[in-house]
């Protein structure tokens, strides 16, 4: 395979589980609700996704546990924050720290055990094409449907009625909740939403980008998702950009210094794609009018039914 | 029989310790000892926790009910890790292992409080009465792995990932170059520091960059299997490292180098039965079987093989040297002449590559 081709290829695996967190915790966050549990939800997808496809022999009964791993912690969560009012961000963090543990506990039978890659969907002809085969065909299932969710995201929010009153439910809750919307229904599914995209991209990681279990294999993606949604500005299509740039850059450093090309101490280049957010961050910031950063209105505050 | 404790649950039986501390106790220490062990990860990692918690089950099968065996795992560097070992000295523990280099001044300061505690602190260098110092030769199995790299390497290029730029891992790229140029001298060694000991996804990146730009062997001072998988997939050939991690690999993985603590774990529980223990500071390598050379993997050729249990038994007897003279730097200059080789102090402040490294 040709080299660019080859980094582009690795670009596009190290970015998919970072879309696919951040996807779900975009439209969490678009209906009010922050939920700093990413890490912990992409956990407890990792292990069951691994365990499952391990036990059956099935990849998509393991996809299935995945996301439904993700959305059990998630209702966790839901009960929590949106039943009994708890700190939506202190329960996220113990939902991390749950997540780590209890995934431990799960997959302490099965370090030390490989399990088959995930198929790669080969489309004859297409897949065989020099360059765009690889490119644009001949990815796992997980990988398009990381790009199809944010369209899928992009259009719900943008186009649907029901996409207007999630955003109602995270800009203004009271209005909503006086307009006769659901507030807190709403909440619920946005945040097990979020919960399937964790458990998904938790998944991709176990079987895919290394096909293993090993404790605390996320090593920080949760909070990387939970930054770019941040750095698309709560916007799907700017997402997509924001997860590939960041892997791009991941993958570009480790290049760069294979190759001796900069002089420059490795710490540095670990830096980069922290430092690239910090930078967008900042620009964004300092943007007026359109540009500049709008979280939801209601991002992180409890909503209490008036009685 | 195991006692497995959280940092929490530590905390919460510290207020019964008083009450377990009766007097009889001490009067029993002679016929069993209470053993515990800090962590520094998860024992579920598959490398460096993992192999020091399997030498802990080899001193609880070794001394049956002789022995009570503790362990705290995913125990930070830092003021955390002081109160775990406080605790664990407080609650009995005849002797402690903190098997993680940021674990020295903690020891230290608790070793003080605790007199009669023993205390055993891996890859330090500082002692007291109370506290050993042990460590490994990690490097020794490096030289072995470098001399199959040198015979079987196609293209000459071989990717090392590497994880913090400190003596011990700088000591490992050497050696490894060292003993693959002596076979290959046009060899070219690709360093590339991820900067993390643990990271399987980027450990993976790491290894198809390396791929990518032309290494047909990886090898790595990281933790996860995950570079052997990349290597199997690719068909490429690699090393495991810490323990056999065939399983990930079983036709790419040509060898591994394996940490085995067991022995000594157990020579130095059964000298606090005995009540023989003194305080040292060892660094054993392959001769004492600490550090270890997994079986090899199909593709390794019967004549490499020799010659790869030739180097291993050189480094056992003391006829090889993996620093021996003459050695040159990346720059060309002569660090070492020959006839000499480095010595211990030498290689324990390590800072400068070998000709040949790429980093």
């Amino acid at each position: 395979m040709d080299p660019i081709v080859a980094t582009t290829v690795s670009v596009i695996s190290a970015a998919t589980p970072l879309l696919l967190a951040a996807n779900g915790e975009l439209v969490a966050e678009k209906a009010g609700v922050l939920n700093l549990g990413v890490e912990g939800m992409m956990l407890v997808g990792a292990v069951s996704g691994f365990a499952v496809t391990l036990i059956t022999g099935s990849a998509t009964l393991g996809i299935l546990a995945a996301a439904s791993a993700g959305a059990l912690l998630a209702l966790l969560f839901g009960l929590l924050t949106l039943g009994l009012m708890a700190n939506q961000v202190a329960t996220g963090l113990a939902l991390t720290i749950f997540g780590v543990g209890v995934s431990s506990l799960v997959g302490a039978g099965f370090v030390g055990t490989p399990v088959e890659r995930l198929p790669r969907l080969d489309i004859p002809g297409l897949s065989d094409l020099p360059v765009l085969g690889p490119l644009l065909f001949g990815h796992d299932a997980l990988v398009y449907l990381s790009v199809a969710m944010v369209a899928l995201t992009a259009w719900f929010l943008g186009r649907t009625r029901a996409g207007m009153i999630l955003r109602a439910c995270g800009e203004n809750d009271e209005a909503a909740h006086a307009l006769g919307y659901p507030v807190i229904a709403v909440r619920f599914a946005a945040v097990l939403f979020g919960g399937v995209m964790s458990g998904l991209a938790g998944a991709f990681l176990s079987l895919s980008y290394t096909p293993m279990w090993v404790e605390a294999m996320t090593a920080g993606r949760g909070w990387i998702a939970l930054a770019l949604v941040v750095f698309a500005a709560w916007r799907p299509w700017r997402l997509l950009i924001g997860a590939y740039l960041f892997g791009g850059v991941t993958i570009l450093q480790l290049h760069a210094q294979g190759l001796g090309l900069f002089a420059v101490p490795s710490q540095v280049l670990s830096m980069l794609p922290y430092l690239a957010t910090i930078l967008v961050l900042t620009l964004i910031a300092a943007g007026s009018g359109r540009r500049r950063l709008d979280a939801p209105a209601c991002l992180g505050r409890p909503f209490r039914p008036p009685a | 029989m195991t006692l497995k404790t959280t940092r929490r649950t530590l905390l919460a039986g510290a207020a019964a310790t008083g009450a377990l501390a009766l007097p009889g106790s001490r009067l029993l220490a002679t016929e069993q000892v209470k053993a515990g062990w800090v962590y520094v990860g998860p024992i579920g990692d598959h490398g460096w926790t993992y192999t020091h918690d399997q030498g802990r089950l080899d001193v609880e099968k070794a001394l049956g009910d002789k022995v009570v065996t503790t362990y705290v795992e995913n125990v930070a560097e830092g003021p955390d890790a002081e109160r775990v070992i406080r605790q664990l000295a407080a609650s009995g523990n005849d002797i402690i292992f903190a098997t993680s280099f940021g674990f020295m001044n903690p020891v230290i300061r608790v070793a003080k409080q605790f007199p009669k505690v023993k205390f055993e602190h891996a890859t330090g260098y500082k002692t007291a009465p109370n506290v050993a110092v042990y460590n490994a030769r990690f490097h020794e199995g490096r030289t072995v792995i470098g001399t199959i790299a040198g015979r079987l390497s196609k293209s000459g290029i071989v990717g090392y990932i590497a994880s913090f730029p400190i003596p011990e891992v700088v000591m490992g790229i050497n050696a490894f170059t060292l003993a693959m140029r002596k076979r290959r001298p046009d060899a070219q060694i690709k360093v590339v520091w991820v900067n993390s000991w643990y990271d399987p996804g980027k450990e993976a990146d790491a290894a198809k960059a390396l791929i990518d730009q032309g290494a047909d062997i990886i090898t790595q001072h990281t933790d996860s299997p995950a570079p052997l998988q990349v290597a199997e997939e690719r068909g490429v050939s690699g090393f495991g490292q810490a323990s056999d991690m065939r399983k990930f690999a079983p036709n790419a993985q040509l060898t591994a180098i394996v940490d085995h603590w067991g022995p000594y774990y157990v020579e130095r529980v059964k000298a606090v039965l005995e009540g023989t223990w003194k305080s040292h500071i060892i660094w054993h390598g392959l001769k004492e079987g600490m550090v270890q050379i997994a079986p090899y993997g199909p593709r390794v050729p019967e004549e490499v093989r020799a010659e790869a249990d030739a180097v291993k038994q050189g480094i056992i007897d003391g006829t090889l040297h993996p620093f021996a003279g003459p050695i040159r730097d990346q720059a060309g200059e002569l660090r070492v002449p020959e006839g000499q080789s480095l010595s211990d102090e030498e290689l324990l402040k390590m800072d400068w590559y070998v000709e040949g490294v790429q980093a």
